[in-house]
């Protein structure tokens, strides 16, 4: 992705493509798009404007990802606005496909709906404990594998 | 969030406006004053896996506490108004969170006891306002049950096990309970114009009824818990508005930070 003064077009996918490069401030193994909160890419002459939907409604990375966003659309040459919006309830199932397999690979399980059948994403195996549903951020729940003896974190299913 | 001020405005008819007023600002104030009531065990909880479980919880109630103030600074849109300074700038005999939050953290089987208490209230409230007519707060309600499905499940898991173990865990749990009760149903405290909510479809139902609810949903824990339910609540009409010197003293943590630098930005 090389959008920047120069590109030729600038239009809402070649934005979303620029948001895919925005990681996550708390989970940099996935972008912003990989969890699925960009919810609304508007592209005018009057600028651009990206509606984000929070995972948690008091996600502390929040004005992070707004700046973040902010600085890599800067490159469009045009305003930005980024709105956080409610309007659509964020949940676990917007998660991509790519971005479970990036968090798997990062050591953390992909959210489901009973957190007590986790599966340890470093062997695969459900001989699992739930150690705690609140984790080190809002998002996570911690776990022990018993099988190969690694302690893991599972997002929460919202 | 300009779309929400926009939104908020647009949802709620003028004759519902002090109504909504005082539902946002009640149900503000409860998240507000809980969060900050656990955040006290931060680096003190009896284990560390409560150290965290209670950090995490505290920063949920906040966030639900500040998307809640957002919203009553939309609605109450003009020069100064802001989510801060509804939180902060207030004495606090302003504030209207329930009685039941005033108690002081105490100890570890209080903190559990308040928590499930006020959890199961605060779920039948959130139901009653899943289908809202004010969409603005309809949307925020779907998101906060998400989060508060995992602050019900870390509350009742604990209650069943102090309640389980015989001796000083049961003790103090019974002691816990037999102390916040007379004020558990301070939650459901009637709200002015509280008619006015229901007909236009902001409310469910009344207080009154969620507070039937709310008991009828408890009771199956406490019977095969053998714990005792909480009693009518005492004084019922203040329980918003008469605050004790417990809360005084979270009141001087809580906006310490603020008075010292009224200005300042984060």
């Amino acid at each position: 992705m090389n959008a920047g003064p120069g590109a030729a077009v600038v239009d809402e996918s070649a934005v979303r493509n620029a948001l895919d490069e925005v990681a996550d401030p708390e989970l940099p193994v996935v972008s912003i798009t990989d969890l699925g909160m960009v919810e609304r890419v508007e592209v005018g002459p009057g600028g651009i404007a990206v509606e984000l939907l929070p995972t948690f409604v008091g996600c502390p990375a929040l004005e992070l990802i707004r700046t973040a966003v902010e600085d890599r659309l800067a490159a469009f040459g045009r305003p930005v606005s980024v709105d956080h919006a409610f309007r659509v309830p964020w949940t676990s199932e917007r998660i991509t496909a790519r971005g479970r397999d990036r968090l798997r690979a990062a050591g953390i399980a992909p959210p489901i709906d009973d957190p007590s059948q986790a599966r340890c994403p470093h062997c695969g195996s459900a001989d699992v404990a739930l150690d705690n549903l609140f984790g080190p951020t809002q998002c996570r729940s911690v776990h022990y594998c018993r099988h190969c003896r690694q302690p893991f974190e599972s997002l929460k299913a919202v | 969030m300009t779309t929400t001020r926009t939104a908020l405005a647009a949802a709620v008819p003028d004759d519902l406006r002090e109504a909504v007023d005082g539902l946002l600002l009640s149900m503000a104030d409860d998240e507000f004053v809980i969060g900050f009531s656990d955040s006290e065990w931060t680096g003190i909880a009896p284990i560390l896996e409560e150290d965290v479980a209670m950090s995490s919880l505290a920063q949920d109630e906040l966030g639900h506490a500040s998307a809640l103030y957002e919203l009553l600074a939309a609605l109450r849109d003009g020069p100064g108004v802001d989510a801060d300074a509804i939180a902060y700038d207030r004495e606090p005999h302003e504030y209207r969170h329930a009685r039941l939050l005033d108690h002081g953290r105490g100890d570890w089987a209080m903190t559990i006891a308040r928590r499930y208490l006020y959890d199961t209230a605060d779920g039948v409230r959130l139901e009653a306002l899943a289908s809202s007519s004010i969409a603005p707060l309809r949307e925020l309600v779907d998101k906060i049950r998400r989060e508060e499905r995992y602050h019900l499940m870390h509350a009742t898991a604990w209650l069943q096990r102090l309640a389980e173990r015989s001796g000083e865990p049961r003790d103090r749990l019974v002691a816990a309970i037999e102390e916040l009760g007379p004020d558990a149903g301070t939650v459901f405290t009637p709200l002015a114009g509280e008619s006015g909510l229901v007909e236009g479809g902001a409310l469910a139902e009344p207080m009154e009824a969620l507070e039937s609810r709310w008991r009828a949903r408890i009771t199956p824990d406490f019977v095969r818990l053998g714990l005792p339910m909480p009693p009518a609540t005492v004084d019922p009409g203040n329980g918003r508005s008469l605050h004790g010197d417990q809360f005084r003293w979270l009141w001087t943590e809580f906006t310490s930070v603020r008075r010292q630098e009224p200005a300042a930005t984060w």
